[in-house]
């Protein structure tokens, strides 16, 4: 609890702190099953945010919903105060099931974002060159999806979304389709790279224990309708070896946290 | 443990193919498999023609011998001339026809509604019965024979180009509009190559209804081109020019089709070149 600090209640952050991304208001209906009830959230500038929850609490909704790819049927979302209800520029978004064009390489797959914004060719591909070495892939810029494993099509879908330069990130489960060496692997560099690059990410993720490895805030929220349930700053020093964190008092404290607050909701 | 799976694969005719670059004997090339292949159909082929099975059937050997005459006389080439004309037209046409109205039909609920029925229609019905109608209509020269070829290849076209573009990845959609994608963009860039596998199946069945509508039009309507010459030479009894003509032009649709495959895996599809 002391290197904890925790939030209860709904209730937004004070604005005190800079948002880069500001949710007010989100309901979302799927039918009769009510997804999303009155969320207001806010993603300060530069920071890991994870959407941590158990299946149906709404999250991927709530991601999508940022990231203009669904409607919601209430509230608004503004990115830098602007208002949007659209995909982006200031957004890029990684997908779950990676979403690669299987007929393109693995440089085309990554430069594709900027191909879509009519870059040159040259000036795309130096571009998508430097975050597939970014990523760890460098070599594997010929090769096409089906030659790559899970761990490093994922790779190539978070380098296509760091090439657009996007101020927010979105990452929709980026890890569940991925073994679980690798996911260790990718988790420590995404940690290295969110702290060379002064990006927002906000990750969704199922995993209690992946949540408070890599995020600097754990937004929770519980299921029937989706509400934010509770807002949690794990305090934990991510400067030195990685592996330490694992280890990390605060972390096991903060792990065991969310966890006793989640179980009343899993049967 | 590696390598008691490799010797199960051997033993059970899964060693990996020698295009691999691994190491493999020469018979099991796919080019002499093949080339082994098209020999025993001609060794069969000559046997049969020995027998013989019917005064009709030729050996493959005379059947040989009649191509190379034809082909000297210069009679397989002026029939196709005619033929190849309507035949490279018709298919042309339903080509981006087909996909063309297909690609809408798949985007475009009332286009769907308006076509995709004519053509399901088209393709269940025995459609050579239409050809005495095209004369009737359209009289006997190069309109007429482009038309049999296209009532015959399109249908299969637009179906298949349709299905393909509604059942696109929609994960891929929706990661084109997250980056930004416009309309035209998501139609070149994803729908397009990600239905080009089924798209390119529907050619290669209509491309080879095409063959079939020019070689009905010819022995129904005209008697021009290879359907004429194989008219004329079955009314002389002349069975292995016959054959010939037959052999050649079932030769040439199949080698179209090879080409066809060849032209979307070098161009749509470059992942699948290697598989």
């Amino acid at each position: 609890m002391r290197a904890t600090a925790l939030r209860n209640g709904p209730s937004p952050v004070p604005a005190r702190i800079d948002s880069i991304v500001e949710v007010r208001g989100i309901s979302k209906t799927y039918g009769n099953v009510e997804a999303l009830r009155g969320i207001d959230l806010d993603f300060p500038r530069g920071k890991l945010t994870s959407l941590l929850g158990p299946s149906g609490c709404g999250k991927t909704t709530l991601l999508k919903i940022i990231a203009g790819l669904i409607k919601a049927d209430g509230g608004t979302v503004a990115i830098n105060g602007k208002r949007v209800s659209a995909p982006g520029p200031e957004r890029a978004f990684v997908f779950q099931d990676f979403a690669l064009m299987p007929w393109a390489t693995v440089l085309r797959n990554v430069a594709f974002g900027l191909e879509l914004r009519g870059t040159s060719r040259a000036e795309r591909e130096e571009i998508a060159r430097r975050y597939i070495a970014e990523v760890g892939l460098a070599g594997f810029e010929d090769k096409y999806p089906h030659e790559l494993s899970g761990g490093m099509r994922q790779r190539v879908g978070l380098a296509r979304a760091l090439s657009v330069d996007a101020d927010v990130l979105l990452l929709d489960e980026p890890f569940s389709a991925v073994d679980e060496q690798n996911r260790r692997k990718f988790q420590e560099d995404l940690i290295r790279l969110r702290t060379n690059r002064n990006k927002t990410f906000i990750f969704v993720t199922h995993s209690i224990e992946e949540a408070v490895y890599i995020s600097d805030r754990i937004v929770l929220l519980s299921p029937r309708p989706g509400r934010v349930s509770r807002i949690i700053e794990p305090e934990i020093d991510r400067s030195g070896d990685p592996e330490r964190i694992h280890r990390d008092r605060h972390y096991l404290d903060t792990v065991d946290e969310i966890w006793q607050g989640l179980k009343q909701y899993v049967e | 443990m590696a390598p008691s799976i490799r010797t199960d694969g051997e033993a059970a005719g899964l060693a990996p193919a020698s295009s691999r670059g691994t190491t493999g004997a020469w018979w099991e090339e796919p080019v002499v498999l093949r080339l082994v292949s098209i020999a025993a159909f001609a060794a069969i082929w000559e046997v049969a023609g020995r027998i013989p099975v019917s005064f009709a059937f030729p050996t493959f050997s005379d059947t040989m011998v009649a191509f190379f005459e034809l082909l000297a006389d210069g009679s397989l080439a002026s029939a196709y001339l005619s033929t190849l004309q309507p035949l490279v037209l018709g298919v042309v046409l339903s080509a981006f026809l087909g996909v063309g109205l297909g690609t809408i039909c798949g985007l475009w609920r009332t286009g769907e509604w308006l076509l995709i029925p004519v053509f399901i229609v088209l393709q269940a019905a025995p459609v050579a019965a239409f050809i005495p109608m095209v004369t009737f209509v359209y009289g006997i020269g190069m309109t007429a024979k482009t038309l049999a070829v296209i009532i015959l290849a399109l249908p299969v076209i637009v179906l298949n180009t349709y299905k393909a573009v509604r059942n696109v990845n929609q994960s891929l959609l929706v990661m084109c509009r997250s980056f930004l994608g416009t309309p035209w963009q998501t139609v070149a860039k994803i729908i397009l190559p990600d239905a080009s596998p089924v798209i390119f199946a529907g050619l290669r069945l209509g491309v080879a209804a095409g063959f079939v509508g020019v070689v009905l039009a010819e022995l129904l309507i005209t008697p021009t081109g290879i359907g004429d010459l194989i008219t004329f030479h079955r009314s002389r009894a002349d069975y292995a020019e016959m054959y010939a003509t037959i052999a050649s032009i079932i030769a040439l649709s199949t080698l179209t089709l090879v080409f066809l495959q060849w032209v979307e895996a070098r161009v749509f599809r470059p992942e699948k070149r290697g598989a």
